[in-house]
Parts: C-alpha cells; structure tokens; sequence
C-alpha cells in the first residue's frame, strides 16, 4: 500500500471529463512521475490532493487519511507540500523572508501571534532558510526581492521554500520547466539527493523526460483524463499505447 | 530619519520620540505649535498607523475604521460619566470596546476580501453610524452628541462642588493645563493633554515596529503577496487578518479614546464614511505599508487642513491686494473654492498628485530625496550601502 492512494478519481469542468476513474498509488519514499500530453489532467489530479479542487467521486489517501474536504492549510501541514506549475511566491517580500515563511509555518503550526522576537533574531529559522538557499544553490540572491529573479529562480526558490518544511510529500508540477540546463541537471541532483538522504516521497510531473528517466522510480501516463499505463521506467519507452498518447494528443 | 533598513530600529525610535516630544518647539514656526493641533497630530497618527497594520502589511482595505474610533470615544465618556475622570479607565474602556466590536464585524467581513471586504466594512460603519445617530439615542445622545453632566455619578471621584463640569486628568494633572514659555518672539505652549498623546503615539509607533519586525508581521505580509501561497504553506490566513483587523480597531479605540480625553464628548459624525475615508487618505498619501508613512501622512492632512480651512475670502483679498482690483477679484473666485469649506477639493488635488506621481507616498518622496543627496553628497565611494538601502528597503516597505 502507497502512502498516498487514489481511486477512480473523477472530476469535470462543465461537462469536461478532465479525471476518469483515476487510480495512483505512490509509494513511500519513492519518486513517482506522472507524464502526459498536454491537457491530459496532470494538474487537475494534484490539485485534488491538496485541497486546491473536490473531485466529483472517488477517494485521496494520504498516511491512511482522506485528504477530501480538508482545508489546503490542514493538508499542508499533515506533510504535503506542493511546487505549483507557475511559480508561487511571495513576490514582493526578500528570497530570504520567503524561505522562512515556511520555516515558520513548520515551527508554529498554521497560526501563531509571535510578535516578541524579531524576525531577524529568529536564528534557528533563519539558519535553516540559509540552509535551504544553499542547496538550491540561491545564497548569493539571498537578499534580493523575489519578483526580480528569473522563471527558473522563482521555481528553485519555491522549491526551497516547499522543502523547508521537511514534507512528506512532495508534489512537483513541472519542476524544471523554464530552466536553463545547467539549472535543470543541478534541480535532477537536488532531488535525487533529498530523496536518498531524507526518504521525502515525490510526485513529479515532468514533460522533459531526460528528467522524468534520471529521477523515476515508478511513471503513470496519463491521458485525457485517465491512467493508462502505470509501469517501471524501462517499461515505459517501449509501450505503444504510451507512444500513441503522445502522438494522439499532438493532433 | 526616513530609511527605514531594519537595523537601525533603535535609531529609528529615538528620533520618532525626540521629534514627537519636541513637536510644540519644532513645530511652533510653522505656526502648528498650539496644543489643539499637536494633540490631533498624534491622535490621528495613531488612528493610521493602526489602520496601516491592517491595510499596510495585509492590503485588506477597510472603509469601517472610524466605526471603531467613535466607539472609542463613546466609551471614554461613559467612563467619564460613570467612573471617574481620569483618562486611564477611560481609554482602557475604549480599546477594549473598540476591540470586541472590531472583532464582531471583522469577523464578518473578513469572509471575504478585496471590494467585498471594503464594501462590508463601509455597511457595517454605516450601520453604527446610524445607530448611533438615532436607535441608540439612550447610549449616544443622538444628534446632540455624548456629553459631561454635573448630574453624572462618577463614583470613584469627591463631589464635584465647583458647580462647573469637571475636565480630564491624569491622576489629578489636568489634561488641558498649559504652560506658556517665550523662546525667540514665539509662544511656546506646553500642554499636559498633548504630551500624554505624545507618549501614547510614540507607544502605538513602538508597537507598530515590533509588529512589523515580528514573524506575525511577516505572515501579515505574506497575507498581502501572495495568500494563496501561504494557504498552501499551512497558514490559516483568517485568523491573521482577523488579528490584523482587532489590532487596528484597537488602536481606533485609543485615538477616539484619546479624543474624548482631551474634549470629554463624542458625537456620531466621528463614525461617518468621510472619517473612514479620511486615514485611508493619510495612509496612502503617507505611504501605505511603511512604519512612519501614517504619521506623516496624518500630520499633513491634519496640518493642511488647518491652515486652508482657516483661510477665507477676506484673506485671500488681503494677500492678493497688489494685484490690479479685476485680476485679484478673478484670482480670489478661482481660489475660493479650494480654501474654508473647499478643503477638501485641495485634499483631492494633493491625493491624486501623490498618488500620481509618488505612488510610495510621502515616504517614497522623503527616500527619493535623501537618495539623491546622498548620491550627490559622496558619489562613487558608497554605491554599495545605499544599494543595500534600496534592496532592504523593497523587502520592507511593500508600498507598490
Ligand atoms: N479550473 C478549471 N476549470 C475549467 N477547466 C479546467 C480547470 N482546470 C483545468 N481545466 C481543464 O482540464 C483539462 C486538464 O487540465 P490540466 O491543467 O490538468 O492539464 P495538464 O495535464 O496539467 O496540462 P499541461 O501539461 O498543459 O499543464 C484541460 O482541458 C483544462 O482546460
Ligand atoms: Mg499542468
């Protein structure tokens, strides 16, 4: 059993069926990769899990419990934490202050009324945040504001801050999509590194499948609306309904 | 005095309190250095900073504050009616009353937010001020305005023998007991009332600082950018705005408190929109999101209104006499609608060219100043601090 379960997940847009009878299990500690053309309900499907949109029928899992119906802060801090498709931060406040947002929101819980210490004299927050600029290899935009930086920046400092708060689960929409590939082969080492160091489980999904191959453990292809394959990466290239997603889904 | 860079915090306060405290000196040359004045200074100083920690750090627009700065006022009286003359009761009273009825209504109206937001306040203040006006005559007096009685109990203070209505006091120093000092041809006037609001609006910027500084202020920011992304970071944001909003009703509270202590009455017309709208103004014309922006903006809205208000058609006559008989009569017409009653067309004038042109406020100007002159003053040797200045500066005054 996965620790984040989905059954037969269905929800439409006004009479588009963008999920059918979606079935995912991802696997603790593992990466998982969901790809597929454009429009197929990729982020449609995460969006169900962090209390972003209610499915029409079906189930979401996570640890054992239903993540339906429960409000995105309560899922966030059961341990899931998403890097949204366009990238979203605090555009007007210092990278710095954005990754100790989530430092913060980790320490204390979803509301606190700390108003004694300074942010400034917050060490032990502001070390981690620090720490987190590090590894996405931000320190030196450490002061900057954030809406200044580039489209791969903005996503790296999202990533910093998602991973900040030490999730469980962490959704990835599209991670390096905007990036330079320096930048992308550094956010494939990143990852693989937070994964065998800290065991965080991942969804990712990823058009570039030079990253979708590096990093996978277990891929679902999913196509307008539904999974139709969920496979072992060397599964995946050779399988022909896998080949005619991708090319039905270019017409 | 105007970089307001995290770090020079203490220096920051120490100048806002010298400058407070100094005020009837500094203040007396520019012909503002009468206690009645200076005490609305720091009045609405207070009144804005407080509405700034709501709409400066969150963005949450509130059209309702002065609902909370009348409720004020009306508590303070009925202390002074009840209790006892002291200021103290009273202002404890208002803020607490300004902060139950700030919670009920931002409770409310914090269901939803942009111009929903603002329009539910605006309904709410509506609501009060027609209450008060009429419904809660028992509690308000009505049209005619809360007042002191000589028939009033006042418990705790000795019978009142003097058979005149007592007046406000600070543990027996009367609140409107001046002294007069004669310092290079100007009258300097030293007033009690006015260095107890000194003192309160240098607490209310001291809090206001912490609040800024502080991990919940940051979240308040945070509520601002992005509230979506914090949703998603695990932040309950009701709860925060809805602190937000207490906090600014409570300071409310205080400057209408403070209002009744230094003229013990309180009238329904202190809930009306235009009040509401009014430290909107100062907050914006200040600069929205900056510690010092509200005082600012307060102190020259408050000033300007009492030099245009008091101007009328006799003085304009009078400046403009060098000016051949129909060229004065023409240049008065035009003036006249904008001086005595017409104010506030100047105010409107004066709102859209800052917002126009300094959309940061005051404040943005004040900084585009000293930039300047510092970059005149030693260019070269010190791009790299007022770099830093400016990078500091975007982090903590989110004015755009
Ligand atoms: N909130 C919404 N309202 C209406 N339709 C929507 C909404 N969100 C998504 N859709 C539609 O659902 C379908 C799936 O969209 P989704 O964004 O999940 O695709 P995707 O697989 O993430 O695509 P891409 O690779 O382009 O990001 C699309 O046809 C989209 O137009
Ligand atoms: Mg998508």
């Amino acid at each position: 059993m996965g620790i984040l379960e989905v059954k037969n997940v269905n929800k439409s847009f006004s009479g588009l069926k963008a999920l059918q009878n979606v079935n995912l299990s991802v696997e603790e500690g593992k990466i998982h990769a969901i790809i597929g053309p454009n429009g197929a309900g990729k982020s449609t499907l995460l969006n169900c899990f962090i209390g972003k949109l209610l499915p029409d029928s079906g189930t979401v899992t996570f640890d054992g419990q239903s993540l339906l119906g429960i409000p995105p802060h309560k899922i966030n801090q059961t341990g899931v934490s998403r890097v949204f498709q366009t990238p979203e931060i605090f555009t007007d406040l210092s990278v710095i202050d954005n990754v100790m947002i989530p430092c913060f929101a980790r320490r204390d819980g979803s509301f606190s009324l700390h108003a004694v210490k300074r942010v400034e004299d917050e060490a032990e927050v502001r070390d981690k945040a620090e720490q987190m600029l590090v590894d996405v290899n931000m320190a030196d935009k450490r002061d900057m504001t954030a809406s200044s930086l580039s489209r791969g920046d903005k996503r790296r400092l999202e990533m910093a801050m998602c991973l900040a708060q030490d999730p469980k689960l962490l959704l990835l929409d599209e991670p390096t999509a905007g990036m330079a590939r320096a930048d992308t082969n550094n956010t494939i080492e990143l990852l693989a590194d937070i994964q065998s160091k800290r065991h965080i489980t991942m969804a990712v999904i990823e058009h570039d499948m030079h990253v979708v191959f590096s990093l996978a453990q277990k891929i679902s292809v999913l196509a307008q609306g539904t999974v139709i394959v969920e496979d072992l990466p060397e599964n995946i290239k050779g399988n022909p309904k896998v080949q005619e997603a991708y090319l039905g889904g270019a017409h | 005095m105007f970089s307001e860079t995290r770090k020079n915090d203490h220096l920051l306060l120490l100048l806002f309190a010298i400058v407070t405290l100094a005020g009837p000196i500094l203040l007396a040359p520019l012909g503002a250095g009468y206690p009645d004045l200076l005490q609305r200074f720091c009045i609405f100083g207070i009144f804005a900073i407080g509405f700034n920690i709501l709409f400066g750090l969150t963005g949450y627009l509130s059209f309702g504050h002065a609902a909370f700065l009348g409720v004020g006022s009306y508590s303070a009286v009925w202390m002074f009616k009840l209790l006892t003359m002291n200021v103290i009761p009273a202002l404890i009273l208002a803020v607490l009353i300004a902060g139950l009825f700030s919670l009920l209504i931002g409770y409310i109206s914090l269901r939803r937010s942009g111009i929903y937001f603002s329009i539910l306040t605006l309904a709410f203040a509506q609501m009060s001020f027609s209450l008060a006006y009429s419904v809660l005559t028992p509690i308000t007096n009505g049209e005619t305005g809360l007042q002191l009685s000589l028939k009033d109990p006042r418990i705790l203070d000795a019978t009142n023998t003097s058979g005149s209505l007592p007046s406000t006091n600070l543990f027996g120093l009367t609140m409107n007991s001046t002294a007069k000092v004669d310092f290079l041809g100007m009258t300097l006037q030293f007033n009690i009332g006015f260095y107890f609001c000194a003192i309160m609006l240098i607490i209310a910027f001291y809090i206001s600082m912490r609040i800024f500084r502080s991990p919940f202020g940051l979240m308040l920011r945070a509520i601002k950018t992005n509230q979506t992304r914090l949703n998603y970071t695990g932040i309950n944001t009701r709860p925060y705005t809805l602190a937000a909003f207490v906090i600014s009703g409570m300071y409310a509270g205080l400057a209408g408190g403070l209002m009744a202590c230094t003229d013990p009455l309180a009238g329904a017309e202190r809930m009306q929109w235009t009040a509401s709208g009014e430290v909107v103004l100062m907050t914006i014309l200040g600069g929205a999101g900056t510690l010092l922006g509200p005082v600012l903006g307060a102190g020259f809205i408050k000033y300007f209104e009492n030099i245009f208000s008091k101007i009328n058609d006799n003085v304009l006559h009078n400046t403009f006499a060098f000016l051949p008989d129909g060229l004065e009569d023409f240049v008065v017409s035009i003036l006249h609608v904008f001086v005595g009653k017409g104010w506030h067309l100047t105010l409107g004038v004066l709102f859209m060219m800052v917002v126009i042109f300094l959309p940061g406020g005051l404040i943005e100007g004040a900084n585009r100043i000293l930039s300047w002159l510092r970059t005149r003053g030693k260019a070269g040797d010190n791009t790299a601090e007022s770099k830093e200045t400016t990078t500091t500066k975007t982090a903590v005054n989110p004015a755009e």
